[in-house]
């Protein structure tokens, strides 16, 4: 109906030094305060992950520092030592803190190496079905589609079904539901990518298919990676923490959150809410700040790829 | 010869209207300070090429101009009502009702998944209180009149079973079914082939003649308008340039840009003379350049088209909007 | 799929520990080997397996001693009956408030909706089970926190849905099993009603002097619907595989609870029958939605046209 000028873009000359697209991302993601709220949240997690044991009244998980007399203490009880057990005890007389700070310990471990691992096998798989096309393509998104078909759940547990409890199982079993999400969004990624001049041009200088992948076509497919990473992770918190409340997840010896809560859950109908609730929230934190700066990321750079 | 009564009551009479698009390009100046009006029963052509600001001002008389864009001022008086800040509900009352619209694409204006029946039936009870069965036989009548045999058959039908024209007449039906005052119609026939568009202008102006209807026929096509319209108006870059009786118009055009648009229509070409075509592009409606809008692309232009000329009346019901009008020639 | 699960029932398994309770005695055991097929070449095994899978011979649980199937089979009505009762709550809650969030999406109603139905998807299930557990039963003591209430036999099968004590067994647990797909269902609606209300028909509509109220039920409505119903046939697949961790908070004895069950005291044959049936019911499920989508489409349906 009405013409409308091209005023929408940034006028002429390209980015001056002041103004890198690394900081207008900056600015951008800083423009929403629940999204930085988030981020220093999570940072915070994180750091309570890594340095927690410095700081925590024990290890719960070394039975020679757990006092049976204190077992069953509610929050802000004292100990027999005169220390102030901030979350309470279990049953057995582990500090809740300390259990819920190594429980995240675990809980985000987990998460993380199966996302990584996950991201790696799943790139590579997307890039390379976008690149080369035809049957390649055709073969791996098949895989994919299958994949993705099924609940992550089912899925999980089929497999822990089949393999039984522990960490690399648990870990491999995150790997499976998640990769095929990654090899999806880059492949989409990559197929558009792929028509672009600058791999024609790639490709006309003869470089190796490796190099003009790896190099020139990866980069550009990574902004949609980058938000799917950090929601997957949330999710893997979250499927890995069902997993341990069912009791095919995590083996006793390494309790994740899940497994706290699951643990804590018979002594609720007593009252004894502490138990499960402490690491219920401390999941919930874990979850929740994640998913927000996934979603603010997502809209900082979702304009950023039309652009 | 084509000279319409002056009305005995005056329809519509848009002053100074003008609806503004506020984007993040900019504040687009689609309608801006257009004034007309339309008599009893009289049909007015509103002709302009692409981006002129013709739908909207539609839009504009139907309250229809979503966001971003909203009227900003003037006045849109029907029967000496004026729409611009009326109630919504005043405004849904009247549509439909007394002021009808006929859109250009019918394909996406019926809606696919509803019965044709359906959405006739309601465009009647959205009005008034009535029988099924009543409304159904009016629906009837309806589609007699425009032209559609087996009436029961297509109502049972779904839009896509249907052709193009055959969709149309429907929703030139559809607008007729209350009578209404004022129908203003939207390129209706732009997407039909030429035989239907004929059938179909004959048939608009059959009804509009028996009813008394007033029309604004918005087309940027001037064989269509020239058949069919009592009086036209020509809008330019969201301005009105030019209007007056059909035959005075196109007969003697004033307005360079009224001659450029006839001189561009191929059948009004004496044959092996070049097709003429008028240079340049609209200007943007987010800045508009002061003076007149067609300045750029005129040959006539000068210095004095900076300021923006004044409507003169060149002869009785005449009138142009021009520093450098055209002197009168023989026929075109 | 069935490939899928005979190799990891045999390939990656032991099948001899997979099929036959190692607890019997050896001759026992030796017999088995031989009846079931062990000592076979492994392509004629899965012949014998797909024969009798198909014949409905999945072999004998080793927690009940009874056919794997029928011990699935008997707990399938409480599964579908609490599935059922989600799905429902979930369209019914979601459609509207889908439609709300839509039509008034700048206003902030919209923007509460659909924070509240991110929520419904991130946060995992059992957590909010837990949750609602606590809130519910113990804190203001409304509901019963675990079980199946008292059951009624209509045709054979029995439901608890028709006594008021079945009704408030059941609400908690399928309330929290109707989070996921009521945020999903919202999501879709809104985005629906908010691509609908661009387009040309609604403008139509409006001129036709219709009411909002209209527009929005009859004429949006029944367009967005054709996408909704079959991505809630979809959803009602999923969460028979979500059910698990519902039924496993909830002690909900259907099929889920028993998969868990049966996992954690590795009765295997109820695994294998419970993985083939629901794989089966997927497919089935899957396929009844794309034959539903060709029928409701009016376009597609009668594709006829008539000049």
């Amino acid at each position: 109906m009405n013409e409308i000028v091209d005023g929408g873009r940034r006028a002429g000359a390209p980015a001056a030094d002041r103004d890198t697209p690394f900081r207008r991302f900056v600015a951008d993601f800083t423009a929403s305060r629940i999204a930085v709220a988030a981020l220093v949240t999570f940072v915070t997690i994180i750091l309570v992950a890594l340095l927690g044991p410095l700081f925590t009244l024990q290890n719960p998980y070394d039975l020679a520092q757990l006092n049976l007399w204190d077992s069953g203490l509610p929050p802000g009880a004292t100990g027999t030592d005169g220390q102030v057990y901030l979350l309470g005890t279990d049953d057995q007389g582990r500090d809740m803190v300390s259990a819920v700070v190594y429980g995240l310990r675990i809980s985000l471990g987990v998460a993380i190496s199966s996302g990584v691992i996950a991201v790696i096998i799943g790139t590579t798989a997307g890039i390379v079905a976008g690149y080369f096309g035809g049957r390649v393509d055709t073969l791996i998104m098949r895989v994919v589609d299958m994949q993705l078909a099924f609940p992550a759940v089912l899925v999980a547990l089929i497999l822990l079904a089949v393999l039984g409890r522990g960490v690399d199982k648990i870990i491999f079993a995150l790997i499976t539901v998640q990769w095929a999400y990654y090899a999806r969004t880059v492949r989409s990624s990559a197929v558009v990518e792929r028509r672009k001049d600058y791999i024609a041009a790639a490709r006309c200088l003869s470089l190796g298919a490796g190099r003009v992948i790896f190099h020139h076509l990866l980069p550009n497919c990574i902004a949609p990676l980058i938000v799917l990473a950090t929601i997957e992770v949330a999710s893997a918190v979250a499927l890995e923490a069902t997993l341990s409340f069912l009791g095919v997840g995590l083996p006793v010896t390494e309790p994740s959150l899940g497994l706290l809560i699951s643990n804590g859950y018979q002594y609720m109908l007593s009252g004894r809410y502490w138990l499960s609730f402490y690491p219920g929230v401390a999941l919930l934190i874990t979850i929740v700040s994640i998913n927000l700066v996934g979603d603010q990321l997502r809209d900082v750079l979702n304009p950023r790829l039309q652009e | 010869m084509g000279r319409a009564e002056p009305g005995s009551e005056t329809t519509l009479a848009v002053e100074n209207l003008s609806t503004h698009f506020f984007t993040r390009a900019g504040v687009v100046k689609a309608v801006d300070g257009l004034s007309f009006t339309v008599a009893r029963g009289e049909v007015l052509g509103l002709v302009g090429e692409s981006g002129s600001g013709k739908t909207v001002t539609g839009f504009s008389i139907l309250g229809l101009v979503d966001p971003p864009g909203r009227v900003v001022s003037g006045r849109i008086l029907f029967k000496g009502e004026n729409l611009v800040g009326a109630k919504p509900e005043r405004l849904r009352s009247l549509r439909g009702a007394r002021i009808a619209m006929i859109f250009q694409d019918p394909a996406m204006t019926l809606n696919p998944v509803l019965r044709i029946d359906t959405q006739m039936i309601e465009a009647i009870t959205a009005h008034e209180r009535t029988t099924n069965e009543a409304a159904r036989e009016r629906c009837r009548e309806a589609l007699a009149m425009v032209g559609i045999a087996s009436p029961d058959e297509r109502l049972a039908a779904y839009p896509h079973q249907f052709s193009g024209g055959m969709r149309q007449r429907v929703t030139i039906a559809i607008a007729m079914l209350h009578k209404p005052d004022l129908i203003v119609a939207d390129e209706p026939t732009t997407a039909l082939d030429v035989t239907i568009q004929a059938q179909i202008l004959y048939e608009v102006r059959k009804l509009c003649r028996m009813t008394g209807t007033s029309m604004i026929w918005i087309s940027h096509d001037l064989t269509v308008v020239a058949g069919l319209a009592d009086r036209i108006a020509v809008m330019y870059a969201g301005r009105l340039v030019e209007h007056g009786a059909v035959d005075d118009v196109l007969d003697r055009p004033r307005h360079p840009y009224t001659r450029g648009l006839i001189d561009s229509v191929p059948s009004h070409n004496r044959r092996r003379k070049r097709l003429r075509q008028i240079s340049g592009m609209l200007p943007s409606l987010i800045d508009p350049p002061p003076g007149c809008g067609f300045r750029e692309r005129c040959s006539r232009s000068d210095a004095t088209c900076e300021a923006m000329p004044e409507f003169r009346e060149h002869e009785p019901g005449h009138w142009v909007r021009c520093f450098h009008p055209l002197a009168d020639e023989a026929g075109a | 799929m069935s490939l899928v699960v005979f190799v990891g029932v045999y390939a990656i398994g032991n099948p001899i520990t997979v099929l036959i309770d190692p607890r019997a005695p050896q001759e026992a055991i030796q017999r088995a080997i031989h009846d079931l097929g062990l000592d076979r070449p492994l392509y004629e095994q899965y012949f014998f397996f797909l024969k009798n899978a198909l014949a409905g011979h999945l072999g004998n649980s080793f927690v009940f001693n009874e056919p794997a199937l029928w011990v699935i089979m008997q707990r399938f009505p409480a599964t579908l009956e609490l599935t059922l009762t989600a799905m429902v709550i979930a369209s019914v809650t979601g459609l509207p408030l889908g439609l709300i969030a839509g039509y008034w999406s700048d206003k902030p109603v919209s923007r509460v909706i659909m924070t509240g139905s991110i929520l419904g998807f991130i946060l995992p299930s059992f957590w909010v089970g837990l949750m609602l557990i606590i809130v519910f039963s113990i804190e203001l003591g409304y509901l019963p926190a675990t079980g199946r209430g008292a059951t009624v036999a209509i045709f054979g099968v029995e439901t608890s849905l028709l006594t008021l004590d079945g009704l408030r067994h059941i609400l908690l647990p399928a309330i929290n099993l109707s989070l996921f797909p009521m945020a999903l269902i919202i999501r879709l609606t809104r985005a629906g009603v908010r691509e609908h209300l661009q387009l040309d028909y609604v403008k139509y509509a409006r001129a036709k002097g219709l009411t909002n109220r209209r527009i929005l039920f009859t004429h949006v409505l029944k367009n967005i619907m054709i996408p909704v119903i079959t991505v809630m046939g979809l959803l009602f697949g999923l969460i028979i595989a979500f059910a698990v961790v519902t039924e496993s908070v909830f002690a909900w004895p259907g099929m889920g609870k028993l998969i868990i069950d049966s996992i954690t005291l590795l009765d295997r044959p109820v695994i294998v029958a419970y993985l083939l049936l629901t794989v089966g019911l997927f497919i089935v499920i899957n396929l009844v939605v794309d034959i539903l989508y060709s029928i409701l489409d009016p376009r597609v349906r009668l594709s006829e046209e008539t000049r």
